[in-house]
């Protein structure tokens, strides 16, 4: 499904991405971790299309298409999905407005028709059922004054509605307290399907334990430095990263 | 240089030199102003001596008062000796022939805003025959009117029918001596609306301009009289979404209000003038006094405007809330975008005890637009416990525009209670790449953004407004990220 093959790219001239090399296929979920400043979100903004990232080398293919060639909403239409780390208020807009324009773009765009107020709400409810969330958030504007939990729940809320093809999750667990991340496991779990992947973005192992990935990454210096399977996540929850970044010469 | 005191001295004191009878007939008066020239207007409409004197006395007035410069606007100087004051209606001849002439961009705009095809003939000017089919509507509109002994009519009607209350109440909230541009509509004013609503009544719907019979023509000096007898209620609808295109670039208007006890005036526009092409050039100028007086005890008067048109706005619809216990509130969503520049606000002045004012305003900027907020709130010493809430929020799009903000707070009475807030945001990077993730196109996402800045004064505008005035947003800031 995602295959990147070699990936410079710079931030403000500074280089972040050093040949990054990494293929995910449909129905797998991998795990991206690694120490901070590593380049891990970087890796997810870049995949979403974000401005200010200059792509130097290397190479995006996403589903046979060259994934750096679309404009973002192209992308999000296709089926790209980034659960924000840090979702953003927008004042005075509501949240069930902004996930039906969303939807409706979407269905637009696979040549669907556009749901009516009635289908979609039927879908919403049932997709808050699963997320643990209280109805009055659908009139609140979008994430203006949520709590963090609250946040990282809506962004989860949003994935289940619009079902995208490629999930990624940047530090998805952030600011989350237990029973919030459970929640939020739970609702990417149900989202686990063969026609799906899932790139988890996290600086822990604790998310992990709830939604168990079929591949590990370490990401440092901006390269790919070890893979493995959920042993990996383990072992650098124990001995921490430093070993790591030593033995791979960064 | 055009029009200096010197020069308006002169042409007063000149005698007219091109025979004025003359152009009686001619049913249109040559560029300039003069006594004769009033004379002509007040003759013209059959106007009574009370009012030709009135407007005499405006004009006299006017030429001793300078051109006001304080706002947060430039244009060339205004050459008031260049425009024509009276002209007949157009002649067919004259305006396009058919909506093939009209300018396409137009067209544009008013297939964006969904106006239906008759409608955009005479919005656009075009000479048709039968305008559109709205004479049955018309007359069941005022057979409802008439038998709720509500009056609404043009100014000119009305001081026909019914000059004892014109006279009672013209000039009796704005002063022909008001200001400047005031004092020139007082002088040369041509037509505009009159409404009277009778002690008790509710009026039976909401009075639209667009209804208004003898709409066509008001032309740039545009007079409106809006009076609520006790413990009425009226609900006044002003203008239009679609761009309305005009000859005439000053405008310069004049609305006066007046609620006596109990009663209740909703005044709401939504304004959208020839904004000039994207380097500014050909738009109208808008400089409008409003004013509301709310004479009664407990009575309120409420102003809601989205002002997306013209090249230049110069507007502070005001409440003087004079009886005790009175309300004045203030909603606004002001947008420039390209050229535009935009100085609007409030005057909320406090004379009577308990009296509360409310004012909400939302400045939009984009391009290289100038938007200004320019706010008074003055507490007399006879306004016991008087109580202001300010809310100033400005939106900038882009980095080339500019939002201003001028509080002018006087509080006179220590029992006084001012409330100000203020905030100032850019359409942040974020937002538009959170809506662009989710898969909404970048105009949809600015449209979205927008729309949930403004959404306390949409929601003070009637339903069927609320609606046109979104779509009109939208369409008026198409282009102005990217």
């Amino acid at each position: 499904m995602l295959k990147i093959k070699d990936l410079h790219a710079r931030v403000d001239g500074k280089d972040i991405l050093k040949g990054l090399t990494l293929e995910v296929a449909a129905g797998e979920v991998h795990a991206i971790m690694g120490p901070n400043g590593a380049g891990k979100s970087t890796l997810a903004q870049v995949l979403a299309g974000r401005e200010g990232y200059e792509i130097v080398s290397g190479s995006v293919e996403y589903l046979g298409q060259d994934l750096l060639e679309l404009a973002p909403e192209e992308r999000a239409r296709e089926g790209v999905f980034l659960a924000f780390q840090y979702p953003v208020e927008i004042p005075g807009v509501n949240n069930v407005y902004l996930l039906k324009a969303a939807l409706n773009a979407i269905r637009k765009h696979r040549g669907e028709d556009e749901l009516d107020a009635y289908a979609f709400m039927k879908i919403v409810r049932e997709k808050m059922k699963l997320m643990q969330m209280d109805p009055s958030f659908l009139n609140r504007g979008v994430n203006e004054g949520f709590s963090g939990g609250e946040k990282k729940r809506n962004e989860i809320l949003q994935m289940a509605v619009l079902e995208p093809k490629l999930a990624l999750l940047d530090e998805t667990d952030s600011g989350l307290d237990i029973d919030a991340m459970k929640v939020v496991a739970e609702g990417v779990n149900s989202l686990r399907s063969p026609e799906r992947a899932i790139v988890m973005v996290t600086h822990y192992q604790r998310l992990l334990d709830h939604i168990v990935p079929d591949v590990v990454h370490v990401l440092a210096d901006g390269r790919i430095v070890k893979s493995g399977d959920r042993s990996l996540a383990l072992e650098l929850e124990e001995r921490g990263y430093d070993w790591l970044q030593k033995a791979v010469g960064t | 240089m055009a029009t200096n005191e010197h020069e308006l001295e002169h042409l007063v004191s000149r005698k007219y030199k091109h025979g004025f009878f003359t152009e009686i007939e001619a049913d249109t008066v040559p560029p300039g102003l003069n006594e004769d020239v009033i004379r002509f207007i007040s003759a013209k409409k059959n106007e009574p001596e009370w009012m030709t004197e009135w407007r005499l006395k405006a004009y006299r007035h006017w030429l001793t008062m300078p051109e006001p410069k304080w706002a947060h606007v430039h244009y060339p100087p205004i050459d008031f000796q260049a425009i024509s004051y009276y002209s007949a209606p157009k002649r067919p001849e004259d305006a396009p022939k058919s909506l093939d002439e009209v300018d396409p961009k137009l067209l544009e705009t008013y297939d964006k805003l969904g106006i239906p095809l008759h409608e955009r003939a005479r919005l656009a000017g075009v000479a048709v025959d039968a305008v559109f089919d709205s004479v049955s509507v018309t007359t069941t509109f005022k057979e409802k009117l008439a038998e709720a002994g509500v009056i609404f009519c043009s100014f000119s009607e009305a001081v026909q029918e019914h000059p004892e209350l014109v006279r009672r109440y013209l000039g009796s909230v704005v002063p022909a001596r008001d200001n400047f541009y005031a004092a020139l509509n007082s002088a040369v004013f041509t037509d505009g609306s009159f409404v009277y609503i009778p002690k008790g009544v509710r009026c039976p719907m909401e009075l639209s301009t667009y209804f208004r019979i003898n709409a066509a023509n008001t032309g740039q000096f545009e007079r409106t009289l809006i009076v609520a007898d006790e413990g009425s209620h009226v609900s006044y609808l002003e203008g239009c979404t679609a761009p309305m295109r005009d000859e005439n670039q000053l405008h310069a208007a004049v609305v006066e209000l007046v609620a006596l006890k109990d009663a209740e005036i909703k005044y709401s526009t939504v304004q959208n003038w020839y904004p000039g092409d994207e380097e500014g050039r050909g738009g109208i100028y808008n400089f409008v006094t409003k004013r509301g007086d709310c004479r009664g005890a407990n009575s309120k008067i409420s102003w809601t405007q989205v002002e997306t048109g013209s090249a230049i706005t110069w507007k502070y619809p005001s409440c003087i809330l004079r009886g005790d216990n009175s309300v004045g509130e203030f909603y606004s969503v002001a947008v420039a975008n390209n050229l535009q520049q935009a100085d609007t606000g409030t005057k909320m002045i406090h004379i009577g005890r308990n009296t509360r004012s409310t004012i909400i305003s939302k400045g939009i900027s984009a391009g290289r637009a100038q938007n200004a907020y320019r706010g008074l709130v003055r507490v007399l010493p006879t306004a016991e416990g008087a109580r202001n809430f300010t809310q100033c929020d400005s939106l900038l799009i882009g980095d080339r525009c500019g939002a201003h903000t001028f509080p002018y707070i006087e509080a006179r009475n220590p029992s006084a209670q001012i409330e100000h807030e203020a905030t100032t945001s850019k359409i942040g990077e974020d937002q538009l790449f959170y809506c662009l993730q989710r898969g909404l196109s970048e105009e949809d996402a600015v449209n979205m953004i927008v729309n949930g800045f403004c959404k306390e004064v949409f929601r003070e505008l009637p339903m069927e407004f609320a609606v046109e005035a979104q779509a009109l947003l939208n369409v008026s800031l198409e282009g102005a990220v990217g």
